[in-house]
């Protein structure tokens, strides 16, 4: 075991594992993290707790996690490297370990334009790659980066994102395995509907023989309503939903979207369990965590496995 | 070249608001090249200050000079002996050169009369477009000749990031990827293996972040 991670021993132990998101409040209402924590507690492995996501400003990350913590759910802190430099990433990323954080997700972290602040100053003094290599350093080697001996090394399974749609196309298998070679235990893909161009991706990543270095989780996000799908398709930079797919929420009265958007969800869960290379599921229902359970229970992966430490 | 943009009028007015005797002091260098401070803006910019102000019931009057370079001290001497004649100068140069006469010249306050910009390229008439941040460590040789610290929104070194989109950075329509550009350039040389390559963290010690920078040549001193 290289963390320990509850996510981690599910993994190795064979299991399908499922992961979600709980996206931190605007504000320091400790009871907004608990609520969603409460929505995602017995459906998942790990729950990740995003990090200002859009740039917009939310409670820390770091916060997140404890709480999703305490509440009873392993918390899988996701990091960018927007807003922090070397020096602050390595000291929050001993915190978070020392505090029992033992997932992390490594990520560039989107541009400060899209939020709040689109004057502030961003950082990007390593980049997400150079960050797992760090992570990686610092947990096997137990040494900072400088080469000075750390004082306990902290243990984090170490994950990334993947984006299979982004352009170049071209890129994307060698992008990853550059994030495999920096030291990723682990990956969550950007969230999938176009699953004709997943499969391609998936295919040229087994031919790199990728899935058996890493651990696959294929990102998932049910659909509330056709517009959400447009606004998506749009708006969201390397998000594709094909026609086809919005058509059938489309057809829908607008009260039975929803319902449809969780049955196409629950549908591509099974379809992504059946591909060769997956290992897991990581659902992303924005502002609904309310419908985890139905979905992750739809999808027949409850209850999750318990693994011995 | 160090290109620039005009400041607004406006501001540049209440910046000589105080003054009823200046100097406006352009330079031949980069500046003329991108037009923003050649000797024919500081006609310009004289003549309008001057109308605003004789509007307003305020005459100034204007000195109107042209250096070589204001960021080579020999082009800034022959000011010496008149500009304390003067309650202000406004140049239309430069940072740099704005910053070296304010040096060289202690009793007089000096005006930025222009934005400075970026270390940029002509990409035809009336646009120019950013090349090179000065980081200290050029490593285009393994980037196909672009530079990511400069082209990419985010500078990283692994790039691109999943806001790539059909060859357009996400932060704006009208950039394009630097990285899409790199691959496509890369591809062109048959490079590719450099892209497959962990690049090391970039030491940031030769760039800005390392405080204000000095070079020295033994050679010349």
């Amino acid at each position: 075991m290289k963390a320990g991670s509850n996510l981690e021993r599910v993994l190795e132990a064979g299991h399908f594992a499922v992961t979600a998101e709980c996206g931190p409040p605007r504000g320091a209402d400790a009871d907004k993290v608990l609520k969603k924590a409460e929505l995602v507690k017995g459906n998942v492995d790990a729950c990740n707790v995003t990090d200002n996501q859009t740039s917009v400003v939310r409670m820390s990350s770091v916060a997140g996690c404890m709480l999703v913590q305490q509440s009873g759910t392993e918390p899988l802190l996701q990091m960018v490297v927007r807003d922090r430099n070397r020096i602050a990433l390595q000291s929050d990323l001993l915190g978070a370990s020392a505090l029992g954080v033992r997932n992390l997700l490594c990520l560039s972290g989107d541009h400060q334009k899209f939020g709040d602040d689109p004057q502030a100053k961003n950082v990007f003094d390593i980049d997400s790659i150079q960050l797992i290599h760090m992570v990686k350093t610092m947990r096997d080697e137990g040494v900072f980066p400088s080469g000075d001996k750390l004082d306990g090394a902290p243990k984090f399974y170490i994950g990334c994102a993947i984006n299979p749609f982004a352009d170049p196309f071209e890129i994307r298998v060698p992008r990853f395995k550059l994030k495999i070679e920096a030291g990723a235990d682990f990956v969550q893909t950007q969230c999938i509907y176009n699953m004709d161009k997943f499969k391609r991706f998936m295919e040229d990543a087994r031919k790199e023989g990728l899935h058996e270095r890493t651990k696959i989780l294929a990102g998932v996000t049910p659909l509330k309503s056709a517009g959400m799908a447009k606004f998506m398709n749009r708006m969201v930079a390397g998000i594709e939903i094909p026609e086809e797919f919005i058509k059938r929420i489309a057809d829908e009265p607008k009260e039975k979207q929803a319902a449809k958007g969780i049955e196409m969800c629950i549908e591509q869960i099974q379809e992504i369990k059946e591909m060769e290379g997956i290992a897991g599921v990581h659902v992303m229902a924005i502002e609904w965590e309310e419908k985890l359970n139905e979905i992750i229970g739809g999808a027949g992966l409850l209850p999750r496995p318990m693994v011995e430490q | 070249m160090i290109t620039g943009t005009p400041k607004p009028i406006e501001e540049i007015l209440e910046m000589v608001e105080p003054y009823d005797n200046i100097i406006v002091a352009g330079c031949f260098g980069c500046v003329t090249v991108c037009r923003v401070g050649g000797d024919k803006e500081v006609q310009v910019l004289s003549s309008t200050l001057r109308l605003a102000r004789e509007a307003a019931g305020k005459k100034i009057e204007i000195r109107e000079v042209c250096l070589e370079r204001q960021c080579d001290p020999e082009y800034l001497e022959p000011m010496r002996p008149y500009i304390e004649d003067y309650q202000a100068v406004l140049s239309i140069a430069c940072g740099a050169g704005i910053q070296f006469m304010a040096e060289k010249f202690t009793k007089t306050p000096l005006l930025p009369g222009i934005n400075t910009g970026f270390l940029g390229v002509t990409e035809r008439q009336g646009e120019w477009t950013e090349r090179c941040q000065g980081c200290g460590d050029c490593v285009l040789h393994l980037t196909g000749g672009i530079c990511p610290v400069t082209r990419c929104a985010k500078s990283i070194f692994h790039g691109p990031c999943g806001g790539s989109v059909q060859g357009i950075c996400e932060v704006d329509k009208e950039v394009k990827c630097g990285w899409q550009l790199i691959i496509d350039r890369l591809v062109s040389l048959e490079q590719m293996e450099n892209y497959g390559k962990l690049k090391p963290y970039k030491g940031w010690d030769t760039s800005r972040d390392g405080g204000p920078r000095r070079i020295i040549r033994e050679d010349m001193v």
